[in-house]
């Protein structure tokens, strides 16, 4: 954090650019008063006596000037603390030397040549091996390899991307730990998702969202107001026969202005950005944040969301006269060459593994979306595994039927939530195998904080209803899809969004790029494909599905901090007025001094606290501005109460205790 | 004085006994339904088909404004012309003259918009014929108008999502066949039971009990005094309005005009309930209104009826309160009611004299004024109440970390634009007016007009302030009472006084509608539990603070250099 600090005060002197302060339009108001103030100063100096004392007019100057330094301030120290998370981000992608390879290379076709990083392009391809570091974003298109991606994530655990399927990515900076793979460019230097995030935090991309650019009309409108109040206040002082000074309008002016909220603003926005990025979410802008806030619906999922992994076989369940050794058997024969995670924990389950079986002219059936079944011909038998629709097919085919206690069988682990899965030899039914879902502790309480915070949870899944639903019930989720299609997300998408809601969805898949797009927050997996990267507009580094419970956090976190400090900002208005104008007109009007319920020493020591309390409260709400106020998901009328008592009620106590004490400090000098 | 305050609860008590079911009966009249009033239809029509009128068609909110500008645009034109002309018209049987550009365009503008500001007073300044067919005329179509405006609100807010915002023309013309006209029929028939005047000769001559020969000013006046009433116009037949003895004759004629002036006001917010259905909101609406009002009435009827400390330091006892300005047939009590129902609704008729009131209770009118939507003006009132419900969701939708919606549609920032501005108007119109006549006052108090703007105050210092003061807030929230003690009917005060008038009337009708036309547009978002939802009394409460805070922010230095450094003077 020191570190953060000396950048940031320097960069709050290059913000008092007229160009930069003028997007803010509360504190730009406050930058023309400090310039106001000079003038008056160099006017006493040439000996006007309307005016008080010197000293007092160049107190207020300097005092308004810092005002304007710590909002600058505040937005410094935002950035800064972006930039740095981003800069260790930008630190893995230094230069870095790339084996690329060139399809006709100056001695032969598919030429590797080693180039740096930074000559690569779009449609490049180039190869990584072990102990090589990636040098761009990519896509596998040859082979598989273990890569560490802790760079990024900060996860120790290595990963597995191999060519085609949904985990195909591979993000630069990331080390390869074993294996070669050959990959293709996905993006332009300077045009990563890292790089997009960077130049957003940074501030020189980054441009106001909806909710922003209302909350700045209210403050507009409302610094017009005290400006109105300011300039009629001269005719009417000139009607009460009193004479304000130059110094006592200007102060009572900035004082009342939000300062607070309008100094602290754009650091409450970058600091959402950053907050994300410290959960590892990289966003594409400010508004996908906002909108993260209001989410309604979230699509989670169930694998990997909801559950642990994968199923896994819990059970070998033969069918009658079947032995119970031979089923087995059975079923290791036809998981051999199943890759897939319930394939391998068939064999974990039957304690075998491919090297203890060795198998000579077997013929592997590969699973096809036709068939639905995979299976192996050995030694004369024709072991097939798959649902248990599929070897229903094939045993009514035979002229068999599935035994009745086997068919009582699958209802039964079907109605347990778990999935059977039929094998049978020859068109002969020879029983089932429980698969079964692990539900990841702690969701269920998850769960129940999103439907505290009104987020409506739907599973979406390809087992059958009947498990989706055992399992939806388990985990607590409102809304299940069952038996889902890559469009029965896109149609729900539809459908809530018709129905006014927004809706989140978390894929990887390019056959999730649609619904992703489709969705109002598309978070992405950084593992996912390219497609789904691009269509989303929240990439997730950790390639964690639990991620949008902690995105609609922040995002509700971003518009509870710009709300309780504005009306934090406005609330402290009351004390100003009481500290501020009884000082105007105690000199004309003496009965006005009951206004000074603050008892404050005398109308200039009045009128300094107030403009110090003012500057000071900046810098004070800072780490409240970027920590962000708590969520609670208490229910909205119970938030509100809350919220109001702290910052509201508090925001008219705070200032009256605050302007008496630096009024007290103040009067040891004066 | 246990009289005099069950007087006033009986009063209040007695509005809501007949409000409540009123407000059910005006959500019936505008859904069409059947109610005891049909036999008017025959009449509508008959007035549709003659103007032309499809009152089918449906209105975007811009057609809507359309159409309710266009109209108002007529008659401020038919008005300016009847009362420049007066003296020379009909109906004169006092030979009272016509008035002059100034004043005319003034009093035009002042009954054109609900206001019923009188520079002028009614038994020298106007005929027979401007009293009855341009004043009373107005005071009909502007209450409609107003309550016009505020079902094309309710229509918006009543559809998931729609364009329509209603017929202009049926809603008015309903409003007065079946609402004013009705219950004013029943008012003025009262009224006159009790000795004020239904007559159409001229000046009558009285002699006193002392013998002296009077000259008394007379009209068919029951009629005007019950819409003048009703509609929260507040312009009476006579200079003195409803202090006079014959405008207002006794304490029964007293409550009945109380009543009459709360009651549509108070209707609306029930019919609001059930019109759009959302009888909660009703409810937290009349309570965060109701205890605006008592928040004001308390101190007033407490400082009246402890009376004058400065008289009190001469020894003089006041064993009746303040009697300065008050009418001893009413009493502290019932007159300081008066003042404040006076104010937070838009009528502006006074039974007392306000000038006179303890500078607390100017105070309480003033701010009554500035709200504004403390029940407010006939359908206007919960249009202001609108602006300040758009800002309060917006700011406490923020504070709950959601987009902050209201009744299922999004508020996003071409909304908040139009509720910052409406509200923004009123503080640069009052504060912006007010210093424009001190600097006048201060800088050209000798300018060579015909009332030389030395002479406008009857006060000087802080009264004297409050004077001007009361006079553009008066005039920006449509309400039309005076501080008096104010030379008014001069070329400054007219023409200011009109800019102020039309810009505080219009602009606060066209930004709700705009904004719930905007709104109405927009696709409905439904419930959940992280809605903030806009009927708990949670949410009443942060309007009340909104509405507390932006008026003590906007008016706090005025209102210390006026009424608070009075009390405070008066106080030591």
């Amino acid at each position: 954090m020191k570190k953060l600090i000396l950048p940031a005060l320097k960069e709050s002197f290059v913000k008092l650019k007229p160009g930069s302060m003028f997007r803010n339009p509360v504190m730009f108001t406050v930058y023309l008063c400090t310039i106001v103030m000079f003038f008056v100063c160099i006017w006493i100096m040439s000996g006007e006596h309307s005016q008080g004392s010197l000293t007092y007019n160049v107190f207020i100057l300097v005092i308004l000037f810092i005002t304007v330094l710590f909002a600058n301030f505040a937005e410094a120290i935002a950035e800064a603390r972006g930039k740095a998370q981003a800069n260790s981000l930008r630190k893995t992608r230094e230069d870095t030397p790339a084996k690329k390879v060139f399809a006709v290379g100056e001695i032969f076709v598919g030429e590797v040549k080693v180039v740096p990083s930074s000559q690569l392009r779009k449609g490049d391809v180039f190869i990584a091996e072990t102990g090589d570091i990636i040098p761009m974003d990519g896509e596998i298109i040859e082979g598989l390899a273990t890569i560490d991606e802790s760079a990024i994530t900060g996860e120790s655990a290595p990963v597995i991307r191999e060519a085609g399927g949904d985990k195909s990515s591979v993000t630069g900076g990331t080390k390869v730990l074993s294996d070669k793979i050959k990959v293709r460019v996905t993006t332009e230097p300077g045009e990563s998702f890292l790089d997009k995030m960077i130049a957003l935090v940074e501030g020189a991309s980054r441009q106001k969202t909806p909710n922003e650019i209302a909350l700045t009309i209210l403050l507009a409108s409302f610094t017009l107001i005290f400006l109105i109040v300011c300039v009629t206040l001269k005719p009417f002082a000139d009607y009460a026969q009193t004479p304000i000074t130059v110094a006592a309008f200007v102060s009572l002016f900035v004082c009342l202005i939000p300062t607070t909220i309008g100094g602290l603003l754009s650091a409450i926005g970058i600091a959402g950005m950053d907050r994300a990025l410290r959960a590892n979410v990289i966003t594409k802008s400010g508004k996908a944040v906002e909108t993260a806030g209001d989410l309604d619906t979230l699509l989670l999922d169930k694998t990997g969301t909801i559950t642990i992994g994968n199923r896994k076989a819990t059970h070998f369940w033969p069918a009658d006269e079947v032995d119970e050794k031979t089923f087995i058997e059975a079923c290791v024969l036809s998981s051999l060459a199943d890759e897939t995670p319930e394939g391998k924990s068939i064999l974990e389950l039957a304690g075998a593994t491919p090297a203890s079986y060795s198998v000579n002219d077997a013929r592997f059936i590969p699973f096809t979306a036709e068939t639905r079944c995979s299976g192996i011909d050995v030694s004369g038998m024709k072991i097939r595994k798959g649902a248990v629709d599929a070897i229903r097919t094939l045993v009514s085919r035979a002229g068999e039927i599935i035994p009745l206690t086997m068919e009582a069988k699958v209802r039964e682990i079907a109605s347990n939530g778990g999935t059977p899965l039929a094998v049978s030899e020859g068109g002969k039914a020879m029983g089932v195998i429980e698969l079964q879902d692990i539900i990841k502790p702690g969701i269920q309480e998850r769960f129940q904080r999103l439907r505290k915070m009104g987020v409506k949870t739907v599973m979406v899944t390809g087992d059958n209803p009947l498990t989706a639903k055992y399992i939806a019930e388990k985990a607590g989720v409102d809304d299940f899809i069952a038996e889902a299609k890559p469009e029965d997300k896109m149609n729900y998408i539809r459908k809530e969004q018709q129905g006014g809601k927004l809706v989140a969805m978390m894929g990887d898949g390019t056959n999730d790029a649609p619904a992703l797009a489709q969705a109002d927050v598309g978070v992405a997996m950084n593992s996912g494909t390219q497609a789904a990267k691009e269509a989303g507009n929240m990439v997730d580094l950790d390639n964690d599905p639990t991620k949008l419970i902690e995105i609609v956090e922040i995002g509700k976190q971003l518009l509870m901090t710009r709300g309780t400090l504005t009306t934090f900002s406005i609330a402290n208005d009351v004390a100003k007025y009481f500290a501020i104008v009884p000082a105007l007109f105690i000199t004309s009007i003496p009965a006005l001094q009951a206004l000074n319920i603050m008892q404050l020493k005398s109308p200039e020591s009045a009128i300094l606290s107030a403009v110090i309390f003012n500057a000071i409260i900046i810098p004070i709400l800072i780490p409240l501005a970027l920590r962000g106020v708590a969520y609670r998901p208490i229910g909205a009328s119970a938030l509100l109460r809350r919220n109001l008592l702290i910052y509201g009620l508090g925001g008219i106590i705070v200032p009256f205790i605050g302007i008496k004490a630096i009024d007290l400090f103040l009067g040891l000098f004066m | 004085m246990f009289t005099e305050l069950t007087g006033v609860i009986v009063t209040f008590l007695l509005t809501l006994l007949i409000a409540f079911p009123l407000g059910r009966y005006i959500a019936r009249v505008y859904r069409g339904d059947r109610t005891l009033l049909d036999f008017m239809g025959p009449l509508e029509r008959f007035i549709f088909r003659i103007c032309g009128i499809d009152p089918t068609k449906k209105m975007s909110w811009k057609e809507f404004l359309k159409a309710m500008l266009t109209i108002n645009l007529l008659w401020f034109i038919y008005a300016f012309v009847l009362f420049l002309f007066q003296g020379k018209l009909p109906m004169n049987p006092d030979g009272n003259p016509s008035m002059s550009p100034d004043l005319t365009f003034n009093t035009a503008i002042s009954f054109l918009v609900n206001c019923n500001l009188q520079d002028y007073s009614g038994e020298t300044g106007a005929t027979y014929l401007t009293q009855l067919f341009v004043i009373t005329f107005l005071q009909f179509v502007s209450a409609a108008t107003g309550i016009a405006c505020l079902v094309a609100l309710l229509n918006g807010l009543k559809e998931k999502t729609t364009q329509n915002l209603g017929n202009f023309w049926m809603i008015f013309t309903k409003t007065i066949t079946r609402i004013l006209l009705p219950i004013c029929v029943v008012i003025a028939v009262l009224l006159a039971f009790h000795g004020t005047p239904t007559s159409y000769d001229g000046k009558d001559t009285v002699i006193t009990m002392q013998g002296d020969t009077v000259q008394v000013s007379r009209g068919p006046a029951a009629g005007m005094i019950a819409i003048k009433h009703l509609g929260t116009n507040g312009g009476g037949w006579f200079g003195a309005n409803s202090a006079h003895p014959l405008e207002n004759p006794d304490y029964f004629t007293n409550i009945l005009e109380m009543v009459a002036q709360l009651l549509i006001p108070i209707a609306m917010i029930f019919a609001l309930g059930f019109y759009i259905n959302r009888k909660k909101f009703a409810y937290v609406t009349f309570a965060v209104m109701t205890i605006g009002m008592l928040c004001l009435l308390i101190p007033t009827m407490i400082t009246e009826i402890h009376g004058n400390p400065a008289i009190a330091r001469m020894g003089i006892a006041q064993p009746m309160g303040a009697m300065e300005g008050k009418e001893v047939r009413f009493g502290p009590a019932a007159s300081a009611f008066w003042s404040i129902v006076t104010t937070i609704i838009s009528t502006g008729s006074v039974n007392s004299m306000h000038d006179s009131s303890m500078a607390l209770s100017g105070l309480m009118q003033l701010l009554g004024m500035m709200v504004n939507a403390f029940y407010g003006g006939c359908g206007v009132g919960i249009l202001n109440y609108y602006i300040y419900v758009i800002i309060a969701v917006f700011i406490a939708g923020l504070m709950v970390g959601r987009t902050p919606e209201f009744m299922g549609h999004k508020v996003e920032a071409r909304e908040v634009k139009i509720a910052a501005l409406v509200t923004l108007l009123s503080a640069f119109l009052i504060k912006g007016f007010t210093a424009l006549a001190c600097y006048v006052l201060v800088y050209h108090g000798n300018a060579p007009w015909a009332v030389k703007p030395s002479a406008w105050l009857n006060n000087p210092r802080y009264h004297g302030f409050s004077e001007m003061l009361y006079q553009f807030t008066s005039t920006n929230a449509n309400n039309g009472s005076g501080f008096e003690g104010l030379a008014d009917n001069n070329v400054f005060w007219n023409v200011t006084g009109g800019i102020v008038m039309i810009l505080g009337r219009y602009l606060p009708i066209i930004g709700p509608i705009a904004i719930a036309g905007l709104l109405a547009n927009k696709k409905y978002i439904p419930e959940s539990s992280g809605t903030l939802k806009a009927d708990s009394l949670t949410f009443g409460i942060m309007v009340f603070v909104v509405i507390i805070i932006v008026t003590a922010l906007s008016y706090f230095p005025p209102l210390a250099l006026g009424p608070i450094a009075e009390y405070f003077s008066l106080k030591a």
